[in-house]
């Protein structure tokens, strides 16, 4: 058995190496919205003449898109790709996301509870899944100061999907508690927890890989269109998989150390 | 009956193979020959059933969305600021059977008109696969309904089957009642034979107009055009003068609703504006999909060579699962129909992974049993069962995800985007079939073929 419980502090440690950059990335920079909540016009060409101007981005060999304030502009060369977006249905959408988020987030808290009875697993998942989410959205506030990447709607559903990832990733390592507190194991929670990481970590290592293997074909040989998306996806898989046993975990152990101490 | 593994071995067997029918290519060229028995044909996956006087037909072909197959997306918004909030349901329906016959008029094939309604939002969103003149489009679509009385210029014209309505316009002549002139429209019965009915009502200006010319038409045909097509030429019977008429024709209740609906689009036209265009030209579509199953190809074959290499014999049986698993999903993607977008393929692509996870949690037990000092056929039992409760807490929370980002009420506060509908219906659907393989199929191979050695102790 590993003593995983004995070093809560290097999680932490780990956790806020990549959360405080995004966080500072997020309120420093923002992310950047693409034309799907601001409104305007995209269009991808192919040319040999790259057009002109600060919205201009190369995609690949000779294909480019430009974002246009004014959807009149026309751009020389084969139109491969135009989207126009009135501002209303940006803002609407946004609003619509975070109603979906919120719901989604409060429909699996109770049904985590209720699976295992207990609203202490219900909020440690709901905790590693908040960590999840900043993780994701603070990534992107980076790649969008250092590589123009956009948070567009495939974005968003990138972001709901980590949700439910990571809360699918959670639960078996919880389950393995649940099934042990029902054995009537009489360890010490920590010692409990810590079996119950040993004996999941194969699985969840084996599993991240699969996901990951597939997600990375996608990532390097998926079109120029869905790339970001996957990295999101990706993003939020590999954090998902870290957050069960080193989030959601740890979670429940001082929750525990906690109310001992309190009693 | 399922019991027995070997005969669930056979039913399994027997699925893979109707589902490996249904995922053929459309068009595939079948040649090969077996001693003297040769076949040569071109094949396509279809139903054409004759069963119990019914009749089932059913094609399976793959829908491609836009931003695969190529075309034009757009939204209107309709203005409804001088509508009554009673008519509203019924313009924007106007509105959207109006514009599904411009659509269709321009030649567009399998084009989808829908209407989306939310609060105070009226919207009609139009696809139109293969088109990529985006404003010819929108001049096409978003120009409002246009209804036309008019007069054969020769009374005693004759009409033929192969009188088309270009001739049609040139042989008639405006009476100068329009749209504008109709109040509105209902679906009235006859009241002694109780057919349906066309009802008409006029404003008090076109009714003077109406009374005007079917004084003079008594007897004559008074043929009613909307946007330049022709909808009816009924005959006048008698003057008409109290802004009332009715068209009586041999309608089924149907015709004359959908009759009663064109003529209220004419008489009520909600201006449109567009509020989002798209295009994605068919090549880009192209290499999207081609990328995209190269990329699928290319994780799949990583994936289960992990598997085997992580789990020898019994990654292959899970790796087989994975194929039924692969050709089942996309056949149901055919059968029900899903829409397949770049979205939806990236949530299959998931559901893969999540497939393969049911496997790894079992095996993983499996392995602690067998540690635990119990044979391998009852810790393989074992290791299904207690991975059950995992597998299944896990997955459903995925299901409830993919619920809410589907949205299936189209309520207001959550998202309805098409994208985001692709994703979450493929991933759903992917979810369930991985519950299915993950235990029914993998274990059932496991009990079938896969055999160890007893250790001797």
């Amino acid at each position: 058995m590993i003593r995983f419980s004995k070093y809560i502090w290097l999680y932490m440690i780990l956790s806020a190496l990549v959360l405080v950059p995004g966080m500072y990335a997020l309120i420093r920079w923002g992310v950047k919205p693409a034309i799907d909540f601001t409104g305007g016009t995209l269009i991808e060409v192919r040319t040999n003449n790259p057009p002109q101007g600060a919205s201009v981005q190369k995609t690949s060999n000779d294909t480019y898109v430009v974002r246009l304030q004014d959807e009149t502009a026309t751009v020389a060369g084969e139109i491969l790709r135009k989207e126009t977006i009135g501002p209303v249905l940006g803002s609407e959408l946004l609003k619509k996301t975070v109603t979906a988020a919120l719901i989604a987030i409060m429909a699996i808290l109770l049904y985590v509870a209720y699976a295992f009875k207990n609203i202490k697993f219900g909020v440690s998942a709901i905790i590693a899944l908040i960590h999840d989410l900043l993780v994701v959205v603070g990534c992107f506030a980076l790649f969008g100061h250092f590589f123009g990447a956009e948070v567009d709607t495939l974005f968003v559903t990138a972001f709901l999907t980590t949700m439910s990832f990571s809360v699918h990733d959670t639960i078996v390592v919880f389950d393995r508690i649940r099934e042990m507190l029902k054995r009537g194991d009489k360890l010490p929670f920590d010692a409990l927890c810590d079996k119950a990481m040993t004996e999941t970590i194969g699985r969840s290592t084996a599993n991240s890989f699969t996901i990951i293997f597939m997600l990375l074909a996608l990532t390097l040989l998926g079109g120029e269109t869905i790339r970001w998306f996957v990295i999101a996806l990706l993003i939020g898989t590999i954090s998902g998989t870290y957050s069960s046993p080193f989030v959601a975990t740890p979670v429940l152990i001082l929750w525990d150390r906690w109310e001992k101490r309190k009693k | 009956m399922f019991k027995n593994p070997r005969r669930v071995f056979a039913i399994i067997v027997f699925l893979t193979v109707l589902v490996a029918l249904v995922d053929i290519p459309t068009g595939y060229h079948l040649k090969f020959q077996v001693g003297p028995i040769k076949v040569d044909r071109v094949f396509s996956p279809t139903i054409n059933l004759h069963f119990l006087g019914l009749n089932i037909q059913k094609d399976f072909t793959t829908k491609l969305g836009l931003d695969l197959s190529g075309g034009t997306n757009l939204v209107f918004d309709a203005n409804m600021k001088d509508i009554a909030t009673a008519d509203r349901g019924s313009a924007i329906e106007s509105a959207r059977q109006v514009i599904e016959r411009r659509v269709n008029f321009f030649g567009v094939s399998e084009p989808i008109v829908q209407t989306a309604v939310s609060n105070d939002q009226y919207r009609i969103i139009v696809e139109m696969p293969g088109v990529s003149d985006v404003n010819q489009a929108i001049a096409l679509v978003g120009a409002t309904a246009q209804l036309e009385f008019r007069e054969f210029i020769n009374p005693n014209a004759s009409l033929s089957a192969t009188t088309t309505y270009a001739d049609l316009l040139t042989m008639t002549k405006s009476v100068g009642i329009t749209g504008k002139d109709l109040k509105r429209s209902t679906v009235t019965f006859d009241s002694t034979s109780g057919a349906p009915q066309v009802g008409l009502e006029f404003s008090a200006e076109g009714g003077k107009k109406f009374a005007d010319v079917t004084r003079r038409l008594v007897g004559k045909p008074l043929a009613i055009f909307l946007d330049n097509v022709p909808v009816t030429i009924p005959v006048v019977k008698q003057e008409i003068s109290d802004n009332q008429a009715v068209i009586n024709g041999q309608f089924t209740q149907d015709e004359a609703k959908n009759l009663s609906l064109q003529l209220n689009a004419g008489a009520l036209p909600v201006p449109v504006t567009v509020v989002q265009k798209s295009t994605i030209g068919a090549t880009l579509g192209a290499s999207s999909v081609t990328k995209s199953v190269r990329a699928g190809i290319v994780g799949l074959t990583i994936v289960a060579l992990f598997m085997i290499a992580e789990y020898g014999w019994l990654g292959l049986m899970a790796d087989a699962a994975l194929i039924v698993y692969g050709l089942l999903t996309y056949a149901l993607f055919r059968a029900i129909p899903i829409t397949l977008t770049l979205p939806g393929i990236a949530g299959f692509i998931l559901s893969i992974g999540m497939a393969v996870d049911s496997n790894i949690l079992i095996f993983e037990r499996f392995k602690e049993e067998k540690r635990a000092g119990r044979p391998w056929r009852i810790a393989m039992e074992l290791g299904f069962g207690k991975a059950w409760d995992s597998i299944r807490d896990a997955n459903f929370t995925t299901l409830i995800t993919c619920g809410i980002l589907y949205n299936p009420g189209n309520w207001d506060f959550l998202p309805s985007s098409g994208m985001v509908r692709g994703f979450a219906v493929t991933l759903f659907i992917g979810v369930l079939a991985s519950l299915f393989t993950g235990i029914v199929v993998t274990r059932t191979f496991i009990r079938v073929l896969y055999k160890e050695k007893e250790k001797v102790s």
